[in-house]
């Protein structure tokens, strides 16, 4: 690993076994599989706003959660600077933790509902032993003064239900901070807030990486708000990679049909616009049954026979530019 | 100038919650001509829902719509009966719900739905004419028409949207309400399902009234647009004229407050505070204690709606005079 | 923060929170006259040998004519052995309460920790004791109860016991439905996120979210564990016959019925009913209360 890489995923997979009816279990041997996550590689610099980017179902909320070994990976690794967290005991994880956090997409399920908003936001000390009672009072206030949500006296007494979608957000982000990580993972963290008060959570965020030296792992399916805040991005389709890159290039020159396909098709506040959305043919197939070769090719206007065959590699183009597509080589 | 086929007058909606009286749409006026797009744009209790809901009289209680006029071909929906709103509805007037997962009756099969929708309006009518009829609206919206058979569980989440999107129009109604059609749905299937929309629109004449919180997907594909504050309008213009010269501080905040993928660089600024408790309304304007440019007035009177240009209404003291 | 501390928070929240119940609607008025009707006969019955008119033990037979009807002096009228039955009514109450609330207090001890940790674990473990659960729940529960009492004798404890076992799978099932739809809620998923270990996780996160509907199935064992009480005396499975106790004068008073005596088994009658009533209204209003919150 380079110094500058924080993280690296490295043919990262995660299948779920699908439930059975019970006649099937009886009658049947075979066992079919959600293929989830399916190969990923993919690094993350020290102090980058990596996006993982995709539409529903795509792997990209898995990767995320894999990537914190919060769910166990089926196989591939995964490297927080040059460790192998895949390999780790539990004591050890548990160590781990206090250097990558989460951020979720619910702002109000991911508290618990019968704890105030100080404790949750002072249960990590705790549990991890660093600091307890006035002590711990102390950097919750701070933390909380730190994310906004002033004053913070007041705020440490409420229950989660008291607070606003974006003010639940930044407790979550205060609670994600307040062991001071180097690395955070933020599944969607403003999809399920108002669209007025998006910005203020994404100018937080950029400021907190500024100030803490943060990095992000920054998970979306809103296109618009990746090519705002990201540095690099990569997108997903049916828990691949197939296209990945330096923001700038990718949205100025996207090369993998899929991603041409989802840019042309976010709406732009401009009546003017002359648009024309690339039409894809069919739905997302399911992630059992993934299609052979390039996992796109059913829906691919590009599409040739070598595609039914060949799953295709991610090769780099340009400096900072990745595609998986057999027609480019 | 074309005459108006819908036009509402001073609708106002109002419901009691347990702390107290909230009005969810307060005096909301507007017009919409024939093969027009409106596009009602809001966040978490603007009462856009509220809004589209009441024009097909369809607000759940505890919500009661309190006043106002709603003509539609000369005729106030709100005077009639509920017998005789029941035959406009799904007639001339129909509504596509926000979520396609939990809106169609899961132990029926497709058929189903249009044959009862169907004998609803014309009790007259055979099994096969209406399931013809169905066959025919499956191909409109782009699917196989086989799938008449089909439980809705057997159906993606695209493909029920435009299962409901059929069943709105297969009565041929002049005005179809969508609440949040695409919301549920991903950027490709929203951008697929919008240009369906379009497209019956163009084919079959129909008005469109799309409700959504998305303000890129109404400055794309609406004529109009109408600007909801907590429960009020605050601004409604045709699209050219908000985007040239949008005037309502909401308005604007919601522009410069939106990611556009289409400028290279953008810096985007945040609307500071958040929407109002609709039982704690601010005293005066609802939008002055997070508006930059708040005046005296601002925080003690109500601003009224005024015409600043053509058909161009804004609810601030900023334009007109101060005591309109 | 272990489990007692818990449960005592969340005692202390209620108590000041009664003032807060009568804004709360009807659901708060129920439990308001729930817990008024319960505290009374508690009162009642603790305060009883100061306020009863005449002595109700075996002390104080003939203390008037033998089954006498209801009249100014023995408002209640008289049983058989001439005792005065508004004092057994007053002080009849004692035992019943016990059972009850031991019976809770064993159910709380074994229930909750088995609801909670079988759940949690799940596997081959957590099956094998909702069978055992489920068949236990299978049963009606007052024969099981007087097959039990039968097998452990008479006596309060035992009585007690035996409402405990029928009552102990209720806990298990309410609890275990809550913990499965909690541990899918993200907030679990974030305590681990923070690193949180699994003892943690059961203490700080499910159980306070579980208690709500551990208080309302509390309260329904208690106006069930009241009901199976009489009962369980009526066959005779009770207590000692000194001790004035309701279901004793039920069993009484079923015997002198049909020579036209009616004021013996109906008095403590109407008060086992009272206070059964006064628990279920408690249960259903907290019912309606507590889980709504959740959804707010």
């Amino acid at each position: 690993m380079s110094k500058t890489e924080i993280v690296k995923v490295e043919n990262l997979k995660k299948y779920f076994p699908v439930e059975k009816s019970f006649l099937e279990k009886l009658l049947t041997r075979t066992r079919s599989f959600v293929r989830a996550v399916d190969g990923v590689t993919f690094s993350v610099r020290k102090g980058e706003f990596f996006t993982l980017a995709g539409e529903s179902g795509c792997g990209k909320t898995t990767t995320g959660k894999l990537v914190l070994k919060l769910i166990p990976p089926t196989s591939g690794k995964v490297f927080f600077k040059d460790q192998e967290i895949t390999k780790l005991r539990p004591e050890e994880l548990r160590l781990l933790r206090r250097k990558m956090q989460i951020i979720f997409q619910d702002p109000y399920a991911s508290f618990n509902p019968r704890m105030r908003i100080g404790d949750a936001v002072g249960h990590p000390l705790e549990i991890h032993g660093l600091a307890s009672g006035a002590e711990k009072r102390k950097r919750v206030l701070a933390m909380l003064e730190r994310v906004g949500l002033t004053p913070p006296e007041q705020f440490i007494e409420l229950y989660p239900h008291q607070l606003s979608g974006g003010q639940r957000q930044r407790a979550a982000m205060a609670r994600s901070l307040i062991l001071e990580p180097e690395f955070i993972v933020a599944d969607e963290p403003v999809s399920m807030i108002d669209v007025s008060l998006r910005t203020t959570i994404i100018d937080l965020m950029l400021d907190l990486k500024r100030e803490l030296q943060l990095t992000y792992l920054f998970i979306t399916h809103d296109l618009a708000v990746a090519k705002y805040i990201s540095d690099r991005i990569a997108v997903m389709y049916l828990g691949k990679i197939v296209e990945m890159g330096d923001k700038e290039e990718i949205f100025s020159n996207p090369m993998h049909p899929y991603t041409q396909a989802l840019l042309s098709a976010i709406p732009v506040p401009n009546p003017q616009r002359k648009r024309e959305p690339i039409k894809l043919g069919g739905e997302v197939p399911s992630a059992i049954k993934i299609p052979t070769g390039c996992c796109f090719h059913p829906r691919c206007p590009f599409k040739k026979e070598i595609c039914t065959e060949e799953e295709p590699e991610l090769i780099p183009t340009a400096a900072d530019h990745f595609v998986a597509c057999n027609l480019i080589k | 100038m074309q005459k108006q086929l819908l036009t509402v007058e001073n609708l106002t909606v109002e419901y009691w919650a347990r702390r107290g009286k909230v009005r969810a749409v307060d005096n909301v006026s507007f017009s919409l001509g024939k093969t027009e797009t409106l596009g009602v744009v809001g966040e978490s209790g603007s009462g856009k829902s509220t809004l589209g809901l009441s024009l097909i009289r369809l607000v759940p209680p505890p919500g009661r719509i309190v006043n106002g006029h709603v003509w539609l071909e000369g005729i106030d929906l709100l005077k009639l009966r509920e017998d005789e709103m029941r035959k406009v509805r799904g007639r001339k007037i129909s509504f596509i719900f926000q979520d396609p997962m939990t809106s169609l009756n899961p132990v029926k099969k497709i058929g189903e739905h249009f044959v009862e929708l169907i004998r609803t309006h014309e009790p007259k009518i055979s099994d096969e004419e209406a399931l013809q009829r169905a066959e025919k609206l499956l191909e409109d919206v782009g699917i196989q028409p086989e799938r008449i058979n089909d439980y809705p569980h057997q159906l993606s989440g695209g493909m029920r949207q435009r299962i409901m999107i059929a069943l709105a129009i297969v009565l041929n109604p002049c005005i179809v309400i969508a609440d949040e059609p695409t919301t549920a749905l991903d950027v490709i299937v929203q951008a697929k399902i919008l240009d369906l929309l379009k497209d019956v629109q163009n084919k079959y004449a129909m008005t469109l009234i799309l409700i959504t919180h998305d303000l890129s997907i109404a400055m794309e594909r609406c004529d109009k647009i109408l600007v909801m504050y907590a429960g009020h309008m605050v601004e409604h213009a045709y699209i050219k004229d908000i985007y040239r010269n949008p005037q309502h501080p909401y308005t604007q905040g919601l522009l410069r407050s939106i990611p556009n993928i289409e400028l290279a660089e953008q810096k985007l600024e945040a609307i500071p505070g958040s929407p109002p408790d609709l039982l704690n309304l601010p005293k005066g304007c609802r939008f002055w204690p997070r508006c930059s440019s708040a005046m005296e007035i601002c925080r003690k009177t109500e601003p009224k709606l005024i015409e600043t240009e053509p058909g161009h209404f804004v609810r601030c003291f900023l334009y007109g005079d101060a005591k309109k | 923060m272990n489990r007692l501390g818990v449960k005592r928070s969340m005692l202390a929240r209620i108590v000041p929170g009664m003032a807060s119940l009568t804004k709360r609607g009807l659901a708060g008025w129920l439990v308001i006259l729930g817990a008024a009707i319960v505290a009374s006969i508690i009162i009642m019955t603790l305060v009883s040998p100061w306020i009863s008119p005449y002595d109700p033990s075996t002390k104080g037979i003939n203390v008037g004519k033998p089954l006498t009807p209801p009249n100014s002096q023995f408002p209640f009228g008289t049983n058989d052995l001439g005792q005065d039955m508004l004092s057994r009514v007053i002080s009849g109450g004692g035992i019943m309460l016990q059972v009850a609330l031991l019976s809770v207090v064993i159910c709380l001890l074994v229930g909750v920790p088995l609801g909670l940790f079988s759940s949690y674990i799940g596997g081959v473990f957590d099956r094998t004791i909702c069978l055992v659960m489920d068949s236990v729940y299978a049963f009606p529960g007052l024969i099981l109860a007087i097959a039990i009492a039968a097998m452990l004798g008479r006596g309060v404890t035992n009585m007690a016991l035996s409402i405990a076992a029928v009552y102990v799978p209720s806990y298990f099932r309410v609890i275990r439905s809550q913990v499965l739809s909690i541990k899918e809620m993200p907030y679990i998923e974030a305590a681990q996120s923070i690193g949180a270990k699994s003892r943690t996780i059961l203490f700080n996160y499910i159980l306070p979210n579980v208690v709500p509907s551990i208080v309302v199935v509390a309260t329904v064992n208690f106006a069930d564990a009241i009901l199976t009480a009489a009962g369980l005396t009526f066959i005779g499975l009770g207590v000692e016959v000194d001790i004035p106790d309701w279901g004793w004068d039920l069993t009484n008073g079923r015997r002198l019925l049909p020579s036209g005596v009616w004021w013996v088994i109906t008095f403590p009658g109407i008060f086992i009913i009272l206070l059964a009533l006064g628990f279920t209204l408690m249960g259903e209003g907290l019912s309606e209360l507590l889980n709504p919150k959740l959804g707010e």
